[in-house]
């Protein structure tokens, strides 16, 4: 596999298109690079391919035509098994936190390494993950719990806990505040804000319709709109735009 | 309207109802054959990372307790009743032609052979096959998979494999406990309660079975518990709609599963008599 390690972007995708039958594309020629070591969010109206170009991203998805680059790497160089190992770079945090419902909140943080770091013994696990769950705030009191038995706040703690556990280069987080109150909201804001900051170098990706939080703590945005990259860069950017439709999503977002 | 027109106008809706009739015949067996492909690879897919590292043992003992010992009571108690009505049926058949002494023999063949591992195979995938659908679907559609997978586990080696083994490896265990269980109930009913002479029904049975019709019968429940292992792993692996999704891929796991079951049955039992044809042994 070829790959351009020493890339200053995280992530770059080059005329990516999608389709799932082979007519109607849902990514119609996606151009996007993101550097390295910054916090960046993807915005746009439901139904623009926000989240099939996250799945691109994560290697879940295979791109009708163009390539996507991790770190590099090209994903369509890895077999399955590659990009299976690959993925240890990444870490998500899901609009449902997706924690497993059999496991307590510190296994569910344990996984990713006892799953990666068969050489730590059980006791270097535990401390890992206890250090994981006291870097996202969540009181050791809830460490035995299950997740249904710990508020949404806490889920996504924990969530971003076991993203965090193998200190991945990527973090990627998939709507995290869609569905949450806005006192939540802020907190989840600032627990990724604040996660970035705690980590130096590692280039964090968030998807999300929140424009109000993408503006307050992303350095660089891209707005998607009908499979198409309408435009990407700064807050300033967004708010000098002159495009109509960029206006108009500004305009809503800030007001709500 | 014409005699001309009006035949004309019956043949053209004969002729639409008959391409209605062919197109949704061609479809559905169009669809199944997809589906038995689709099946297969996932089958072949999962059973190469049966060999895979890392080994998944705790994973496996874990599915273990729950497809095989939590099954114990419920394929006790089905198979000591199962014992009993049998018997008591063939009794009544056996008594008209004077031939008792034959129940012992009659029903070990039918339960060690058939009964044995098509019930323990229809209960189990009814209690685990079920549940195991259910569990990966509920998994799917709360992005759990989705989680594992980016994590970079191998979601099939890690959620179905082990099911797999766990399956195949409880379903003779458990076949053997309802063969046994089957029996005693069958003893109670012929030398307790019909008055049968214990050392008749013990020597005719000795006599008759041999190991390897009970052998038989634990190689057909290992197939079954791979039968069902990947038709409900396969379906929860690919829910897709909610709650919703997660219950009809639960039904559709258990009801394949089933059909499935009985319908194998009767091609194991014919490929069994081809092999003791093949290899000169009685098939009797």
């Amino acid at each position: 596999m070829s790959t351009e390690k020493k890339s200053e972007f995280a992530v770059v995708l080059k005329d990516v298109k999608k389709s799932f039958d082979g007519k109607e594309f849902v990514l119609k020629g996606i151009d996007l690079s993101i550097p390295k070591g910054t916090l960046a969010a993807i915005i746009g109206f439901s139904g623009t391919g926000k989240s099939v170009l996250l799945k691109h991203i994560l290697g879940l998805y295979q791109p009708t035509s163009g390539s996507v680059s991790v770190l590099g790497t090209p994903l369509e160089m890895l077999d399955s098994d590659e990009l299976t190992k690959f993925r240890c770079n990444y870490g998500v945090l899901f609009q449902s936190a997706a924690l497993f419902d059999d496991m307590t909140v510190l296994e569910n943080v344990c996984f990713p390494l006892e799953e990666h770091r068969r050489s730590l013994s059980k006791e270097e696990v535990t401390n890992v993950a206890l250090q994981k769950l006291k870097m996202v705030g969540l009181d050791p009191k809830h460490n035995n719990k299950l997740p249904s038995q710990i508020s949404g706040g806490m889920q996504k703690r924990t969530g971003l806990a076991r993203a965090l556990a193998l200190d991945p280069e990527i973090l990627i987080y998939d709507e995290p505040t869609t569905g949450l109150d806005p006192i939540l909201t802020e907190m989840v804001d600032n627990l990724i804000l604040e996660t970035h900051r705690a980590r130096p170098g590692t280039t964090s990706i968030m998807v999300s319709h929140d424009l109000k939080a993408a503006f307050r703590i992303a350095d660089y945005v891209v707005m998607l709109d009908a499979g198409k990259v309408l435009l990407s860069g700064t807050a300033d950017d967004f708010y000098k735009s002159e495009n109509e439709l960029v206006r108009k999503f500004v305009d809503k977002g800030i007001k709500h | 309207m014409s005699d001309e027109a009006e035949s004309t106008t019956i043949v053209q809706k004969i002729s639409g109802a008959m391409d209605a009739f062919f197109g949704y015949f061609i479809g559905s067996a169009n669809s199944f054959v997809r589906e038995v492909g689709l099946v297969t690879i996932f089958a072949t897919e999962s059973t190469r990372l049966l060999f895979a590292k890392p080994y998944r043992g705790n994973e496996i003992f874990k599915h273990m307790e729950f497809i095989g010992n939590q099954s114990v009571g419920i394929i006790g108690l089905t198979s000591v009743f199962t014992g009993l009505a049998l018997s008591f049926q063939v009794y009544l058949g056996f008594k008209l032609v004077n031939a008792v002494d034959l129940v012992g023999p009659t029903v070990a063949f039918g339960i060690s052979r058939e009964l044995g591992p098509v019930l323990t195979g229809l209960i189990v995938a009814a209690r685990a096959g079920g549940a195991m659908a259910a569990r990966l679907g509920t998994m799917r559609v709360n992005e759990q998979m989705d989680a594992l997978d980016v994590m970079g586990v191998n979601t099939k080696q890690y959620l179905i494999a082990p099911r797999l083994i766990a399956a195949v490896i409880c379903m003779p265990l458990l076949t053997a406990l309802f063969d046994f269980m089957a029996m005693v109930g069958s003893w109670f009913l012929c030398t307790k309660l019909v008055g049968l002479d214990h050392a008749v029904f013990m020597s005719k049975i000795s006599s008759a079975l041999e190991v390897r019709h009970i052998m038989e019968g634990l190689f057909k429940s290992a197939i079954f518990g791979m039968m069902f292992g990947v038709i409900c792993t396969y379906q929860g692996f690919n829910t897709s709609g909610g709650a919703k999704g997660v219950g009809e891929a639960t039904n559709r796991g258990v009801v394949m599963s089933m059909v499935s079951i009985i319908i194998l049955d009767y091609f194991l039992m014919n490929l069994i008599r081809i092999f003791y044809l093949v290899t000169g042994i009685s098939g009797s």
